[in-house]
């Protein structure tokens, strides 16, 4: 069935194009209303992705952008909306900074250390908020919030000189981390190094993929996702299903800062970047939760984030690309979603017309019934309202 | 004088023609009724005239005046209303902050409002109080509500979709006397129903919907509940019959003193007590929502028993997750496919996966096979008739009829000991529906224990070979599939006997459709106009009203398609 695979393709690639489409648009319209040129900027930021010293930066950041838009992905293949990344990595990093300025190991050990110990808290922090949903009902979106207030206030008191930190001038960092603990980066001359970490980005989504579309658990998670009654029914124990989830998440999350950390950094600061887990959102929507598809939002973000600070220099605003990145989540979300309806319609059409061409793998012959295959049934409520 | 004329309308879904060439003229000042089985059309063609679906092609005419309704907001304005089967009443608003709501510059919503409601209950004789909590009112009080809100805004069509579906029968006789008024102001009623007592005792004209056309008008004095049955569910449809016995001695399922409570503490189900045999079909017959859901539940693993217990196979797996239980072999043909069955925006052969992910070929330990699994389900397409362009397509895009016959080939791929079987064929084409009777009597021979749960009291007393009829969450009575008629386990369904039924006389009935599907309540069916006896026989594909072919060999189960569906 070749043309089911090419139209998939294609409803795959429609959504991000539309969106992206869309939100260039709505931003050139920004500009135009505050009296500004709606093709310079762009232009300008297109500029800068050919140096090689902003590429690196891109890419770096896209690394640490990865990681934690795999995190949000994780939770939205299986309905679960884990907003607090932000706060499940930027914890780990805060504990693996300290392990890795207090213990000594050689590299072999210390560099494991530390990843499984990002991963721990991460996990740790996540599964806070998954044990509340399967004990108290307590929504996963609501306690990952509150986990992240209180994940803020934790890096606080820990940056104390009496806890763990260390005062840098006015900067409160947690100590300098054992050089076992470093991982060299990828030497690319003049333009800087790339953290070495990215490879763990990178096989991250490799694993993804195989662990959700390969393992009986990644089946289990993607239909608790498509259909928690039929999940249900199906075998799969909603809780532990829920509760694997959360953790699942929460490891990955807690390794988003660490090709930052041990790649570059080496403490944890107040220069530390935040924020990486919400944008993570919005790069795992863009990315429709695809390994690939959140490599490229993830550089596209970076690109937004590295590129626009040029724009200073010409006379622009470098906010536009924030309000870039609004408008392309905004329009995402809408753009999948038409997307996704149509080309279930389009597919069922396309069903019912082969077989009505007597097309079937089957023998010939059947109607089907009035009530079938059509999801009416959602259209009438909302309809009905 | 016409108050509303469809003319060749069509509407079509993906792979299915939901509306073909409807004609349908309503006078007015006339209750107009509406019958068809589930799932003939009835639900589109009002949703086209209340303006929720456009039609592909055909005509609508108001008041002699063509009209296009692009939403509902377009069909009120012309004067259609619609009071759904399922209300759509806020609880905690009062009865005039709901009429009010959405309308709000038509009285506004204070005084004049007031005035207005009391003005229309008055004349309609609604006996609606405007100041009351919705949440404080009766189902008969919400429905008049309903119908209040609708001539608020100006209806002068009402349509109502089962409107006694939820009614005890006082209520039905007091619906009825409130409709009457509205014909004698000249307005016009389309009544939705299925149950043709009903239509037959309010209704002044009745068109026909059989698979999605219309098969012909009847005046209510001329004719007969059993004619109009027959124009209903037409004629030479298979019936499902089972040979010799093949029960054993050998007990599968043990359910003892099985119990379970609803939160507040209202029992379920209670003293649930049942053995089925190798070879055994075990038909749980009852109205919709007397534990029929629950026992399903409780059996597969989805709701843990309170007390009491269920022993498969010398083993009690009471307390056994889901996944154990399947993968011990339970099979299980969920009630609501939709929810419980498929993953409908998953390929099929992911679908194939569910339910089986721990089980050959799909996995091998801990990783999938795809590739095992994807062969196996071109194998499942094949054998089980499924019909369909390739494997890869999305589970939505099947028809009903085929999307059951995906479930059942992939139930009965894992060698199940026993199968739940609850509304196997419902809303399910005839083809499909003797395919799926035929595996089940297959599997059945080869030992396998069945729990059938069905509306279709033909598909019970045909399929089962040991009958119960539950009622309020208990085993009430049990019946011999080969003697009883479908009229006799219909009054046992309504709690009237209990014990061990024997059949009277089997030949005398001259049992009539009454359908119920949608309502959780056990239902009372008012049944004074009609002449008929028996009552009671649910259903939603195609039973025959009675079962003359009982008698004939298996084979007859096993005969071809019907004209109108080789004709699609």
């Amino acid at each position: 069935m070749k043309k089911f695979d090419r139209e998939r393709v294609l409803l795959a690639v429609a959504g991000p194009v539309i969106a992206l489409a869309v939100a260039f648009v709505l931003s050139a319209i920004v500009l135009i209303a505050s009296g500004k040129n709606p093709i310079e900027p762009f232009v300008l930021m297109f500029e800068q992705a050919g140096f090689s010293d902003v590429q690196v930066r891109i890419v770096n950041q896209a690394s640490m952008y990865y990681i934690a838009a795999l995190a949000v992905a994780i939770g939205f293949r299986m309905n679960l909306f884990n907003i607090g990344v932000d706060g499940q990595y930027q914890l780990a990093a805060m504990v693996a900074a300290i392990v890795g300025a207090h213990a000594d190991l050689p590299a072999v050990l210390q560099i494991p250390l530390l990843l499984l110990t990002a991963m721990f808290t991460g996990a740790f922090w996540a599964g806070i908020a998954g044990v509340l949903k399967v004990t108290r009902g307590v929504s996963e979106v609501v306690a990952t919030i509150m986990l992240n207030a209180i994940a803020t206030s934790l890096i606080v008191y820990m940056w104390r000189p009496d806890v763990f930190g260390v005062k840098i001038g006015n900067n409160s960092t947690t100590g300098v981390m054992h050089e076992s603990g470093w991982i060299p980066g990828i030497d690319m001359g003049a333009a800087g190094e790339i953290h070495g970490l990215l490879i763990l980005a990178a096989l991250l989504g490799v694993g993804y993929w195989i662990v959700l579309n390969r393992t009986r658990f990644g089946f289990d998670l993607r239909a608790s996702g498509a259909s928690e009654s039929a999940a249900a029914a199906s075998g799969v124990d909603p809780k532990r299903m829920v509760l694997s989830a959360m953790l699942l998440s929460g490891a990955v999350a807690g390794l988003a800062g660490l090709p930052m950390l041990l790649g570059d950094t080496h403490t944890y600061s107040l220069n530390f970047p935040k924020g990486v887990g919400f944008l993570g959102i919005g790069i795992a929507l863009l990315g429709r939760n695809s390994p690939v598809g959140i490599a490229f939002a993830a550089l596209l973000w970076a690109w937004l984030d590295k590129a626009s600070p040029e724009l200073d220099f010409h006379g622009f605003d470098k906010e536009i690309a924030v309000i870039m990145q609004g408008l392309i989540v905004l329009s995402v979300v809408v753009a999948y979603e038409a997307v996704r309806e149509w080309g279930l319609r389009r597919q069922q059409r396309r069903v019912g017309a082969e077989l009505a061409a007597g097309l079937a793998l089957g023998a010939a012959g059947n109607g089907g019934d009035a009530d079938g295959g059509n999801p009416d049934n959602t259209q009438k409520e909302v309809a009905a309202r | 004088m016409t108050a509303v004329r469809l003319a060749g309308i069509t509407k079509r879904f993906p792979g299915v023609v939901a509306n073909h060439d409807i004609h349908l003229t309503v006078r007015k000042g006339t209750v107009h009724a509406l019958v068809g089985e589930n799932g003939a059309g009835k639900s589109t063609l009002m949703k086209i005239l209340y303006g929720m679906q456009k039609p592909d092609e055909g005509t609508i005419e108001i008041d002699g005046e063509q009209v296009s309704f692009a939403s509902p907001a377009d069909a009120i304005a012309r004067g259609i209303g619609m009071v759904h089967q399922h209300f759509m009443l806020a609880d905690n608003l009062t009865v005039l902050e709901n009429v009010a709501l959405g309308s709000e510059k038509l009285y506004g919503i204070g005084a004049r409002a007031r005035r207005r409601i009391k003005e229309i209950s008055d004349r309609y004789g609604l006996g609606v109080r405007p100041d009351v909590l919705v949440e404080e009112l009766g189902v008969a009080a919400r429905q008049r509500v309903e119908i209040l809100k609708v001539l608020y805004r100006g209806a002068r069509t009402l349509i109502l979709d089962e409107p006694t579906a939820v009614l005890v029968p006082q209520e039905v006789d007091a619906l009825f006397e409130n409709l009457r008024g509205l014909k004698a102001e000249g307005l016009s009623v389309i009544f939705i129903s299925h149950k043709l007592g009903e239509v037959l005792s309010v209704a002044d004209d009745i068109t026909v919907i059989r698979r999605g056309t219309t098969v012909g008008t009847a005046v209510p004095a001329e004719t007969t509940p059993r004619q109009l049955a027959e124009l209903m569910v037409g004629s030479e449809l298979p019936t499902p019959e089972t040979a010799e016995s093949t029960v054993t001695d050998r007990p599968v399922v043990t359910v003892d003193a099985l119990r379970l409570a609803a939160p507040g503490g209202k029992a379920l189900l209670d003293d649930i007590t049942f053995t089925i045999h190798a070879g055994e079909v075990l038909g749980i017959a009852g109205v919709e929502g007397n534990g029929q859901t629950e026992l399903v539940d409780a059996l597969i693993g989805l709701r843990s028993a309170d007390s009491g217990t269920i022993r498969f196979l010398d083993e009690d797996i009471t307390s056994l997750p889901t996944r154990k239980r399947r993968e011990q072999g339970i099979g299980y043909i969920p009630e609501d496919r939709h929810r419980h069955g498929l993953l409908l925006e998953a390929p099929l052969w992911e679908n194939r996966i569910l339910g089986h992910v721990t089980e050959k070929p799909n996995s091998r330990g801990f990783w999938l096979d795809p590739k095992a699994s994807q062969e196996d389900t071109r194998r499942i397409v094949e054998t089980y008739d499924v019909r369909t362009p390739g494997i890869d397509v999305t589970a939505a895009s099947l028809s009903g009829g085929n999307q059951q016959k995906l479930i059942v080939g992939r139930e009965m791929s894992h060698g199940p000991r026993f199968l739940i079987a609850a509304h196997p064929t419902r809303g399910v084409d005839v083809g499909a529906q003797a395919a799926i009777w035929d595996h089940i009597r297959e599997a059945r021979r080869e030992g396998l224990a069945v729990l059938l749960i069905s509306a279709d009291l033909d598909e019970l007393i045909g399929l089962s070979d040991t009958l119960r009829v539950i009622y309020d969450g208990r085993l009430v009575a049990d019946a011999d599939p080969a003697t009883i008629t479908p009229e006799e386990l219909g009054s046992a369904m309504t709690g009237a006997a209990t014990g061990h039924l024997v059949a009277e006389e089997a030949s005398a009935a001259t049992g009539h459709l009454v359908a119920d599907e949608a309502t959780g309540t056990p239902e009372i069916v008012a049944d004074e106009a009609s002449a008929a006896t028996g009552h009671l026989v649910a259903d939603e594909t195609s039973a025959t009203p009675e079962n003359p072919a009982r008698k004939t060999p298996e084979t007859s189960a096993e005969a071809p398609e019907s004209p109108e569906d080789e004709a699609r």
